[in-house]
């Protein structure tokens, strides 16, 4: 199973293709371009970015609060509540929710919350089946893969796979590859979904807690074309989705979609506040893990994440390894550092898959120092026992270099003597750091060195 | 306890300090002719734009530039002519033939190009979303700079649906090609008037 090989491993796979790898990495950078241009237009960007994480700090700090106001005006709207600890307990509500109508098929919006709390195998299990209407997620549902990005599910596939993918499932012409073509016999096939499902789910990108009413954004139009077509509509979304006042609204989805993909507004931002006559709508509040990470104080400011995938497009590492490399829902530089709390057995490579190089934090909409909750990870999880033993092993060893001047100067004066007589015995298969890299040549003296022979004397 | 108190409980005690919410009245753009801003920007999202005289204009623009043989739906009054009144009591799936609808926004914003709608002009929530192209009558003077004046506009409203809506759907899923018309309209039409 791919889930039990670590991130490196996996980056190795898709490195075997390096055409794919440089058309991967050149697509990110391009809408990380567009972002750029996007941000540059738009006066005070800084400010904005930096309102907006002020008001998530706020958000942070008065959670309990929000959530009561919210629940209370979700209920004064006609909206049913409920909590869910974890994705089991989620996956029941939604279970519940469909078998007491007798409804056994429904149409879903993007969700990266029931992605990972695995919500279509759990209904699935019990004869309910679910569809994904946005196009990135159907593509990716069909091909029984994982998103490989939040907000461009299957940026790593090329056309003509696609192409095959519907000659399979929908039946196209073999070859068809014409993303507007194939555009279209998804339009067409997901028009009948929309129309016969009697439920709909959708994710939720901002909650007001001020109005009890929540925001959907999309592109395609996918999440109003399912929740207003249903007779049962299902928003579920992390606490951490709460804003305070809908006049925040104006920050947030003015960075949303010009981070994301450098569009001045998504196409659709759909304020739900009550369920026309005759539907049923249901919200479900989910913690997993959220409680527990705001008790983290070098790491709660991850709950500030808008989901812009701002972070993925802009990362080196993100985008020569591709988004299933990461193993998790979440992919990137957020996915490593949302996953180690929720699981950090399971993600301890993943803070560890970044140069640090810091543009993942000039880049997020919400100011999360991304970077230095990644190093504050590496240390949480080697001190836990948790970092691979090769990894612990090498550092231990650094760490006693470095704390003894004597054994510094002998293993830089043996380092550069190597380097220069024997690359060899370093430059060999067992040392991973020499994949795809190679060494510079070593100087002949080190700067201790040098310093004594040319600035002490005069 | 039940899950709702246990994560409520659990908040509490894990979040931090209050902090204070900052003050966001200072987003201001420099003036501008928010007119001439919003037909750059809408244009430039694949939108179509039309300075119209009067309702007289737009109804002799719909008849040269759509299928009138096909069911049009309107919640404009004047415009019946050209367009059937759609009953706000019927199923939603009754619209799924509408190839034209049109429909009046009070405001719009020139900085993304977005107009908002509720469901009072809309008719019926679905008809923005289902129809396979969407027209929006739009008066000059209910365009503003930006969300934060939108959202000025409409912090008192109680709507039970709303939305900004800022372009034909779209999608760049199939390698970032962009196409427009992915489950909502295939075109999208503003006629501004004066």
């Amino acid at each position: 199973m791919k889930g039990t090989q670590d991130h490196a491993t996996l980056a190795e796979v898709f490195n075997r293709d390096e055409d794919r790898v440089d058309w991967h990495d050149g697509a990110l950078w391009w809408i990380r371009q567009k972002r750029d241009r996007s941000a540059n237009l738009t006066p005070q960007w800084e400010e904005l970015r930096e309102a907006a994480s002020a008001i998530k700090s706020n958000v942070i700090s008065n959670l309990h609060d929000y959530l009561l106001q919210f629940e209370d005006n979700l209920k004064k709207n006609g909206v049913k509540v409920y909590w869910a600890a974890d994705a089991e307990e989620h996956n029941q509500i939604v279970y519940k929710i469909l078998s007491d109508k007798n409804i056994n098929q429904m149409v879903k919006s993007k969700s990266m919350l029931t992605e990972e709390c695995h919500l279509n195998e759990y209904l699935a299990d019990r004869g309910i089946d679910v569809i994904n209407s946005d196009l990135g997620e159907y593509i990716q549902q069909i091909d029984n893969e994982p998103p490989s990005h939040i907000v461009l599910p299957c940026i790593h596939k090329k056309k003509e796979e696609i192409g095959e993918l519907f000659h399979e499932h929908l039946g196209t012409e073999k070859g068809l590859s014409d993303p507007t073509l194939l555009t279209r016999v998804a339009r067409n096939h997901l028009r009948n979904v929309f129309m016969t499902r009697r439920a709909a789910l959708t994710g939720v990108n901002f909650a007001v807690a001020e109005t009890g009413e929540y925001v959907v954004c999309t592109n395609e139009g996918n999440a109003d074309m399912g929740a207003h077509l249903c007779e049962v509509q299902i928003a579920s979304m992390g606490l951490e989705k709460i804003i305070p006042e809908r006049k925040h609204l104006g920050v947030f989805l003015r960075l949303l979609a010009r981070s994301a993909i450098g569009q001045p507004i998504t196409i659709y931002s759909s304020h739900f506040r009550k369920p026309r006559p005759g539907q049923e709508m249901h919200l479900i509040l989910v913690d997993k893990g959220r409680s527990e990470l705001l008790a983290r104080p070098d790491f709660r400011d991850s709950l500030k994440c808008i989901k812009c995938g701002s972070c993925m497009n802009t990362c080196p590492v993100y985008r020569k390894s591709g988004g299933l490399s990461y193993h998790n829902t979440i992919s990137g530089p957020i996915g490593a550092i949302l996953a180690p709390n929720l699981d950090m057995k399971k993600h301890a490579d993943l803070p560890f898959a970044s140069t640090l190089c810091g543009s993942c934090s000039n880049v997020c909409p919400v100011k999360i120092p991304i970077h230095e909750q990644l190093y504050k990870w590496r240390q949480v999880i080697v001190k836990e026992g948790y970092s691979a033993s090769r990894k612990t092993f090498s550092m231990k060893a650094m760490a006693l270099t470095l704390s003894s001047p004597e054994i510094y100067n002998t293993a830089g004066k043996t380092g550069r003597w190597i380097l220069n007589h024997a690359p060899f015995a370093i430059n060999n298969k067992f040392n991973p750091w020499y994949k795809q890299r190679d060494m510079p040549d070593s100087p002949e003296q080190s700067f201790g060195e040098w310093y004594s022979k040319n600035v002490k004397k005069s | 306890m039940s899950s709702r108190d246990s994560i409520l409980a659990a908040v509490l005690k894990n979040q931090p300090p209050l902090t204070d919410l900052p003050d966001i009245s200072g987003f201001k753009v420099p003036e501008e002719d928010v007119v001439e801003k919003y037909k750059n920007t809408f244009s430039g999202i694949g939108g179509l734009v039309y300075s119209a005289k009067n309702i007289e204009a737009i109804k002799n623009h719909i008849r040269e530039n759509f299928d009138t043989g096909k069911r049009i739906v309107s919640t404009l009054p004047a415009l019946s002519d050209v367009a059937e009144i759609c009953s706000t009591s019927v199923e939603p799936q009754s619209f799924e033939d509408v190839e034209l609808s049109i429909i009046e926004s009070r405001l719009a914003v020139a900085e993304n190009g977005a107009v908002w709608l509720t469901e009072e002009v809309m008719g019926h929530r679905i008809i923005p979303y289902i129809s396979q192209h969407l027209a929006v009558v739009v008066y000059e003077s209910k365009i503003v700079s930006t969300m934060h004046e939108a959202y000025a506009k409409i912090a008192d409203e109680a709507y039970g649906f709303g939305g900004f809506i800022g372009g034909p759907s779209k999608t760049a899923d199939i390698e970032q090609a962009l196409v427009l018309g992915a489950h909502g309209p295939l075109s999208m039409t503003v006629y501004l008037i004066k």
